[in-house]
């Protein structure tokens, strides 16, 4: 089949935007891994339960952006909840207990939203509903926004994780937990915090995410597995690798996209995984260490 | 081990089988059904023990094992006339086999979180290839057969009847019991026990670790293999469903209830996660796994060793 070059062109647009968003939620699950040796399972959930929670504040207010904003704060605060009722107990423990008990937070939250909602999907409006031309497709605006926005946010956590008090705080933590204790930083709300600032980026890319797809409580599932992917394929606990890879994987899929169904696209970013796992185990971004 | 403790374990051991066999005859269907059903999910759970209790390394992909099962014993169940149950069972082997080599081959490079990992995006792997050919497996309709006589060729034949189905589950699983304890115990078993305790001690030691890891993965796979073939023939359907990830969950959840590293503690655990929902769900119809959820964590936090855990020392001799 012959692929014209307008085709790959959109194809490149949409691998960006949905690679952003994928990078929002990996970047939140590879900085839970790589401050706290916690696996996040329960990440998608947080992504789900955010774009709930901006359904229903968009439903109250009819504002996207407080939606957004609200729906982020939510989440983080929930995540705080979550951090200090279940992973807190874990510290010193084993890091696979902490896969078994976010696993069970995800089985929670999910059917908690499958209760409270019901299986039927809803929608986010779109803020806006610009449109430009793109070859014969009338392509959205807001589409371009995400991305933009996206990056934005990750370029925030990387600039407060540079310069700010707690960003600090928390690179200091990652780096060596008891000199950092030691030094008189906060360690236990320092894990919290990043906690909940990993559920905050999720639940607004949920909310960013929104209007694209329907929001329902399974929509987390599949999220969470790509950015598992993403964030093994990156290097874990690496950012920027993470970003990288959630862009790259996500384009190889929007390109795969035009010759399979999106279903089978998938396949290609586990044929990914696979051949870094085989050849540079540590991360596509990270130097093998020799 | 003192030769008390040897009685007593033998003593237990054949009160519960005896307890198991005549079950079917006292129970009512439905409960004769939910005992089968609980000792297969209970072989499945006994066969990630394999890895979690003994190695030390936590599967999150045994759906695809198990799964593979019951897409292996339905292709031979469907496409040879008349269904052969020899067939079947070797055809679930084969596949789950098969599949676990594969898997094993490349997620034995990595440990700890990057194992768990990457056998759950594996399995997701086989449910995505299950999910969308749909010509060979049905897609997300799934496959449904009949199930094969109870036959060794050249012997006899004989048909299911409910309670010659739960005999021969009971006897498939006790005796995969035995041969994984035995197994266990060998000094292949010990090897796998050293690499939980002290992986880079059992290498510096001498033992080609990565080996061991591989054999285990696989026979873990078998084992879970093995239990797919169960399951087909006790239901009569393959769904892609079997594959999902959840179901791996769930078998890891089986085995923190009941406690790792004990091979019966996952049978109990499975018997204990399969009440609770049956229960539970009685009360709450769908939402039921919300309270799952919940004791799950909490038995996570509170109760690490499982509810056998307190006697791992003792079963383990």
């Amino acid at each position: 089949m012959e692929i014209a070059f307008d085709q790959l062109l959109i194809q490149t647009i949409n691998g960006v935007v949905t690679g952003m968003i994928l990078a929002l939620v990996a970047s939140g699950l590879t900085l839970i891994f790589g401050i706290m040796d916690v696996v996040n399972f329960a990440h998608g959930e947080l992504f789900m339960l955010g774009a709930y929670v901006g359904v229903l504040i968009l439903a109250a207010t009819g504002d996207f952006w407080l939606a957004l904003a609200a729906a982020t704060l939510a989440i983080a605060l929930l995540g705080a909840v979550i951090y200090l009722t279940t992973l807190r107990p874990l510290l010193g423990r084993d890091p696979l207990y902490t896969i078994l008990a976010t696993f069970g937070v995800s089985l929670v939250l999910q059917n908690y939203a499958l209760w409270q909602f019901g299986p039927v999907a809803r929608k986010i409006e779109e803020p806006f509903t610009g449109q430009f031309t793109l070859f014969y497709l009338a392509y959205p605006w807001y589409r371009i926004v995400i991305a933009l926005l996206s990056a934005a946010i990750i370029g925030a956590l990387w600039l407060f994780l540079k310069f700010g008090t707690w960003g600090v705080w928390i690179r200091a933590t990652t780096q060596d937990r008891v000199m950092a204790q030691a030094m008189g930083i906060p360690v236990p709300w320092v894990l919290t915090g990043v906690f909940a600032i990993g559920a905050g980026m999720a639940a607004a890319s949920g909310v960013l995410f929104g209007p694209l797809v329907g929001v329902n409580h399974a929509m987390g599932v599949d999220w969470v597995l790509k950015a598992f992917i993403v964030v093994v394929v990156g290097g874990m606990g690496n950012l920027a690798g993470s970003i990288a890879a959630a862009i790259f994987i996500s384009l190889l899929e929007a390109y795969a996209s035009l010759w399979v169904s999106p279903a089978q696209a998938v396949i290609v970013s586990f044929v990914v995984l696979i051949l870094t796992l085989l050849f540079r185990p540590t991360g596509l971004f990270v130097a093998t260490p020799k | 081990m003192s030769r008390r403790r040897t009685t007593v374990y033998w003593t237990g051991f054949c009160v519960i089988l005896a307890l198991l066999i005549m079950a079917p005859l006292v129970l009512p269907e439905f409960w004769r059904r939910f005992l089968t059903e609980i000792l297969i999910w209970g072989l499945l759970a006994m066969s990630s023990d394999i890895l979690i209790g003994y190695t030390g390394m936590v599967s999150f992909g045994h759906s695809a094992f198990f799964g593979l099962g019951i897409y292996g014993a339905a292709a031979a169940l469907l496409s040879v006339s008349p269904p052969s149950l020899l067939l079947a069972l070797l055809s679930g082997l084969v596949a789950a086999a098969a599949a676990a080599a594969f898997v094993a081959y490349f997620s034995t490079r990595l440990r700890d979180i990057y194992f768990a990992i990457t056998t759950l995006i594996f399995s997701q792997i086989f449910y995505v290839i299950i999910f969308t050919w749909t010509e060979v497996t049905g897609g997300e309709n799934g496959l449904t057969f009949s199930r094969p006589p109870l036959a060794i060729p050249g012997l006899f034949s004989l048909r299911f009847a409910p309670n010659t189905l739960h005999w021969f589950v009971l006897a498939v699983v006790v005796l995969s019991y035995l041969l994984l304890r035995r197994i266990t115990q060998s000094p292949f078993g010990m090897v796998l026990q050293s690499i939980r305790e002290n992986e880079a001690r059992t290498r510096a030691v001498g033992y080609p670790v990565e080996r061991y890891k591989m054999v285990a993965v696989m026979l873990s796979g078998l084992f879970a293999g093995l239990a797919g073939v169960l399951y087909a023939l006790q239901n009569q359907f393959a769904a892609p469903d079997f594959v999902f990830f959840l179901v791996s969950g769930e078998v890891v959840i089986f085995n923190v209830i009941g406690g790792i590293g004990t091979l019966v503690g996952p049978i109990v655990g499975a018997a204990f996660f399969l009440l609770l929902r049956e229960g539970l769900s009685r009360f709450f119809t769908e939402y039921y796994l919300i309270f799952v959820g919940l004791i799950f964590i909490a038995m996570v936090i509170f109760l690490p060793q499982g509810l056998l855990g307190f006697a791992r020392r003792w079963l383990n001799h």
